[in-house]
């Protein structure tokens, strides 16, 4: 066990760079074997590849040319070293920021659905709420999070506690918006029928909430990991703000890009997941890309 | 001209006596001492401009809404609840778009008893119903699809076979043609026609409309309602020998009708 995560916190830049190479070279392979008509589709998933590897060689090129300062400005050379020289505390920290956005992103989702259910459902509790919650939100949580150490100490539970706090508020919202614009006619058909209330949720409040639900994760995991990442950076002796705080105390300026490297790259990955899972839990809620396949 | 229905006892079925309603208090009456009687099996159709609580007759009749004045009486009982035998049909076709054609007739069995509890146990049966009523209205083969497969005209077809797929004794139709075009819409006129015939004597049908043609075509009585606050202005009867082809709507007694209707709603419309 303790080898495996030696070797994974020693060698994930190389995996990391494999895997890029491998994905652009079956992507070529994929262009140079279509025909004429599906290459242009093809060149389009090509094109985040393109423009990403452009923007960095212009950054490096700039850097270069005017000749920064890594102190002011590291250029991306400069950052992949730094991230191979610290690959093992940047892996270490990833993983801490990983699971403790994920943490905060979980509860933030059973509270969020439990609170957005509740909302949509009852009219009373809705206006009665809605307010609140909007006051709550525009709570910026960095404040919280004194309170927060004073409550549980310095730790990963404030962490989890931020990620949750200013992640569940857009998961409410659009559970409670799916359940509360069921159409007067539909709603109306299954009344006729003699449907409980109940009823009409599970038939058609709930299913009908999903592609709600699942775009509001897209929001959600990216506020989530704000929030880790704050709490990390005031209260923790862990994850990727924990690791930038001390870098900036060092006034380790390369060390600091490539904590935001890994902050990105690990951004971009929870994000596609959670795109994924919308688009395998409610295929038919995007016509288009259904009727393709 | 006599109805060949007219052997069977009439019993009325829907009776709205002095009903007036309104949605806020002490706002404007959406309908004013509506007096209305539809007799069991019968085919009425409710003709009004756009605004005159047409809908809210609709929603009345069913049970989704209470008078504040007057009595409503389906099927010999004073409604209190959702009338829970009505099978309700709209404009928009209201299908789920999660579910296929198929589930989406499923969706009353799974509401409605005694089918709800039989539904798990004599699945193959009701599949079999559901599909026999999609190939008559000429739906063979589409329960498979997504309701955004199909075009408006056959969205609107799996509506009305979800309207009747429990068996209701009694179906609101609300403008359910209102956004096709002209020839689905004919098409759809001989669908219901049909429908309606199948059941005979034993399914009433609302039609809520403002197609004059379509009501004279379809229906056995028609009412006619003033601008809002609606009351009723006008009621006859449309004496035409079923089966009727939709060539009878270009007859001159057809036209006669459908010009007298029109004279007396310009008239309401002009005096309001």
């Amino acid at each position: 066990m303790d080898a495996l995560a030696d070797f994974l916190l020693t060698s994930w830049p190389m995996a990391l760079v494999i895997g890029v190479v491998g994905y652009i070279a079956y992507l070529l392979y994929k262009v140079i074997g279509a025909s004429a008509l599906d290459r242009t589709k093809l060149s389009l998933q090509l094109a985040p590849l393109f423009c990403t590897i452009g923007t960095f060689l212009v950054w490096e090129l700039l850097c270069k040319a005017f000749a920064v300062s890594t102190f002011v400005l590291p250029a991306p050379s400069d950052i992949a070293i730094a991230i191979w020289q610290f690959r093992r505390q940047i892996g270490f920290h990833s993983f801490h920021t990983a699971w403790m956005t994920l943490a905060g992103f979980g509860l933030a989702v059973a509270f969020g659905i439990a609170l957005g259910l509740l909302l949509g459902a009852s009219r009373f509790f809705y206006a009665g709420f809605y307010p609140l919650l909007v006051g709550f939100n525009s709570i910026p949580k960095v404040a919280v999070v004194p309170i927060l150490v004073i409550w549980f100490g310095v730790g990963w539970l404030p962490a989890v506690l931020t990620a949750f706090m200013i992640s569940f508020f857009p998961i409410v919202v659009n559970v409670a918006t799916g359940l509360a614009t069921i159409e007067p006619e539909t709603e109306d058909v299954l009344k006729a029928l003699g449907a409980s209330k109940l009823q009409i949720m599970t038939k058609v409040g709930i299913p009908r909430s999903l592609p709600y639900f699942f775009g509001s994760l897209k929001v959600a995991i990216t506020l989530a990991y704000v929030g880790s990442v704050i709490a990390e950076y005031n209260a923790s002796r862990y994850g990727i703000g924990n690791l930038m705080a001390r870098a900036s105390a060092d006034f380790n300026v390369p060390l600091l890009f490539a904590a935001l490297i890994a902050l990105a790259i690990l951004g971009v990955a929870m994000y596609m997941a959670t795109v994924w899972l919308e688009n395998r839990m409610t295929g038919w809620a995007q016509r288009s890309s259904f009727a393709a396949t | 001209m006599h109805r060949s229905e007219s052997a069977v006892p009439l019993r009325p079925f829907v009776e709205l006596t002095g009903v007036s309603h309104t949605y806020a208090t002490g706002g404007t009456l959406a309908v004013d001492g509506l007096d209305i009687r539809v007799n069991e099996g019968e085919f009425a159709a409710v003709v009004g401009p756009s605004g005159c609580g047409k809908s809210t007759l609709m929603k009345l009749a069913t049970g989704l809404q209470f008078p504040q004045a007057g009595a409503v009486v389906v099927d010999g009982q004073e409604v209190r609840d959702p009338v829970k035998i009505a099978g309700m049909a709209f404009q928009a076709p209201t299908l789920l778009p999660w579910r296929t054609t198929l589930e989406n007739l499923m969706l009353p069995l799974e509401i409605v008893e005694p089918h709800r509890s039989r539904l798990r146990r004599h699945k193959a049966e009701y599949v079999a119903k559901a599909e026999a009523l999609l190939a008559s209205v000429g739906l063979e083969g589409a329960g498979s699809k997504f309701p955004w497969q199909l075009s408006g005209g056959m969205q609107q077809r799996a509506s009305l076979c979800r309207a009747l797929i429990h068996e209701p004794k009694l179906l609101m139709l609300d403008e359910p043609f209102g956004a096709l075009d002209a020839f689905t819409r004919e098409e759809l006129w001989c669908v219901i026609r049909d429908l309606h015939a199948r059941m005979a004597g034993t399914l009433t049908v609302i039609l809520v409309t403002h197609d004059l043609r379509e009501a004279v075509f379809l229906a056995d009585r028609i009412f006619c309602m003033s601008s809002r606050p609606g009351k009723i202005i006008a009621e006859r009867e449309v004496a035409f020998p079923r089966p009727r082809d939709i060539e009878i709507t270009y007859k001159p007694e057809f036209s006669d009708i459908v010009h007298d209707l029109r004279g007396r709603i310009a008239h309401a419309r002009s005096t309001a």
